[in-house]
């Protein structure tokens, strides 16, 4: 007998819930459109090209900055923060809230970023540069461009929001940090509706790529859709990208009260530390922090339908990812297994949120995504429910677990459950 | 630069500074502040701008001159005559 899932013990007021999706991926400027590209198998990889660097790739996105945003506002501002508030907006607008008046002291922002100040600082060098190095020269714009709460601020200012924002800095594992925070904080009484997510404005700094390709951890490939090959026997590393993905997040109290469509429950979370290494993943701590995620929600592994994996297309991180599956999943026969950044590249902080919110999709269509450019599967990653190149239709689909890890260390698993009244 | 090449200079920035502003109604003899939505860091703008493009250092007690395009381009009429 599986033990039902402790979320339904708990009163509406501790239960929390995803009310609304806005997202900026290389594959998509919303969730239908994604989704959509997730399905047929269309990456959203593409050729780029950067400064020092040169001649390389990335997920890229081509979402309407102005959408939401003054071309005087968008100039100030960061990368970071036009994705935030695109993404934003686009969440608000789809929770389908009475937004005009809704109290706005009560909204929480909590966005997940790897890290932020790289491409402003770089632009900054780069231009004073021209000025030999003579500092007068150096913007004015630089420290509120480069606080780490920037792109959560400029979301606030853009929305007229005066709840609490900040960013969560979490590596790789940022957007699910964000979620969670975002959870914290509502179960906390500190907002009524978290804003919560995370972005990436990585591809916008020549020192991501050309840090990860010393490290020889920089994919490569004549055929920019086929780079991003997770659990390939030819994966040569990561493919940088950047987006967006922030959810509105409420109590379920709030949400049943004004008839929400609710999009998911956050039934578990984890997250904890390897403490072993700077940049080299640990099995056994990814294992314990999917496990320890499961136990918080009261399921078993069986009962996981869609595991999304974290794996970035190196050597070391896929299998050691698949090693904790294997460990914490290889009795499960019902659960299946897909990687997002197969299509998309890695989109550093907002990785986690986006790839999760890739697999949501599942919840009402039924349909496990695959992984694609698996063209000879590493045995160091195979997986009995691993879904490659084609996805896969499943009966239905009531849980989705999904991972994100980052460098020191940083591990977070995240389950979320189809939601039924 | 002749007072009417410098008022086309300072359009030019202002122009990048405000993007969403209409320009073409600028009334020289009313403050920048009465006519479009400028706010302390643009006024650093205006000063960062004229010191790349045409490294005019302008000191900080100084910056009063910039209220207005008439009061502008006075005061840099003497600074940017050799340019």
């Amino acid at each position: 007998m599986i033990a039902p899932a402790k979320n339904r013990t708990l009163p509406d007021h501790d239960r929390i819930v995803i009310t609304g999706i806005g997202l900026a991926s290389p594959n998509g400027n919303n969730l239908a459109e994604m989704r959509e590209n997730l399905l047929n198998g269309r990456s959203g990889v593409s050729d780029y090209e950067i400064r020092y660097v040169g001649k390389t790739l990335a997920g890229i996105c081509d979402f309407d900055e102005r959408k939401y945003q003054p071309r005087k506002e968008r100039r100030r501002g960061t990368r970071a923060g036009s994705v935030g508030i695109y993404c934003a907006n686009e969440a608000v607008v789809d929770s389908g809230i009475d937004w005009k008046n809704f109290d706005r002291t009560r909204v929480g922002i909590y966005i997940g970023v790897t890290e932020h100040g790289n491409v402003e600082t770089e632009n900054e060098v780069y231009e004073l540069k021209g000025f030999d190095y003579d500092t007068a020269y150096w913007s004015h714009h630089h420290n509120p461009r480069t606080v780490a709460n920037n792109p959560a601020g400029e979301i606030a200012l853009n929305m007229d929001i005066t709840g609490p924002h900040y960013t969560i800095g979490a590596a790789c594992a940022a957007g699910n940090a964000g979620l969670i925070q975002g959870s914290q904080m509502l179960r906390l009484d500190e907002c009524d509706l978290a804003i919560a997510g995370g972005v990436s404005e990585s591809i916008h700094t020549f020192g991501i790529f050309a840090s990860f390709a010393s490290q020889g951890a920089l994919a490569s490939n004549e055929d920019p859709t086929k780079a991003s090959r997770p659990f390939d026997v030819n994966r040569n590393g990561i493919v940088v990208a950047e987006g967006g993905c922030l959810y509105v997040m409420e109590r379920l109290s709030d949400a049943r009260r004004r008839g929400a469509k609710i999009l998911g429950e956050l039934v578990g979370y984890h997250m904890n530390t390897d403490a072993t290494d700077f940049v080299l993943p640990n099995a056994e701590r990814q294992a314990q922090c999917m496990q320890r995620a499961l136990d918080r929600a009261g399921l078993v592994a069986e009962q996981i339908d869609i595991v999304s994996t974290h794996a970035t297309g190196t050597d070391s991180g896929d299998s050691q990812e698949c090693a904790a599956l294997r460990q914490v999943f290889g009795k499960s026969e019902k659960t299946f297994f897909n990687n997002t950044k197969s299509f998309i590249g890695h989109a550093m902080g907002a990785a986690g949120a986006l790839e999760l919110a890739g697999n949501l999709g599942a919840f009402t269509d039924g349909v496990c995504h695959a992984t694609i450019n698996v063209d000879d599967l590493d045995e160091a990653c195979r997986l009995n429910g691993l879904v490659i190149n084609q996805p896969r239709e499943l009966r239905q689909v009531q849980y989705i677990l999904n991972n994100s890890f980052g460098m020191l260390g940083i591990n977070s698993a995240v389950i979320i459950e189809r939601f039924s009244s | 630069m002749a007072p009417t090449d410098i008022r086309e200079a300072i359009l030019d920035i202002l122009g990048d500074i405000a993007p969403d502003d209409n320009l073409d109604d600028l009334k020289d003899d009313v403050a920048f502040r009465e006519q479009l939505e400028l706010d302390s860091m643009d006024f650093l703008d205006i000063v960062m701008e004229l010191r790349k493009r045409y490294r005019i250092q302008i000191p900080e007690e100084d910056y009063q001159q910039l209220a207005s395009m008439q009061s502008t381009v006075n005061y840099l009429s003497p600074m940017m005559a050799g340019i």
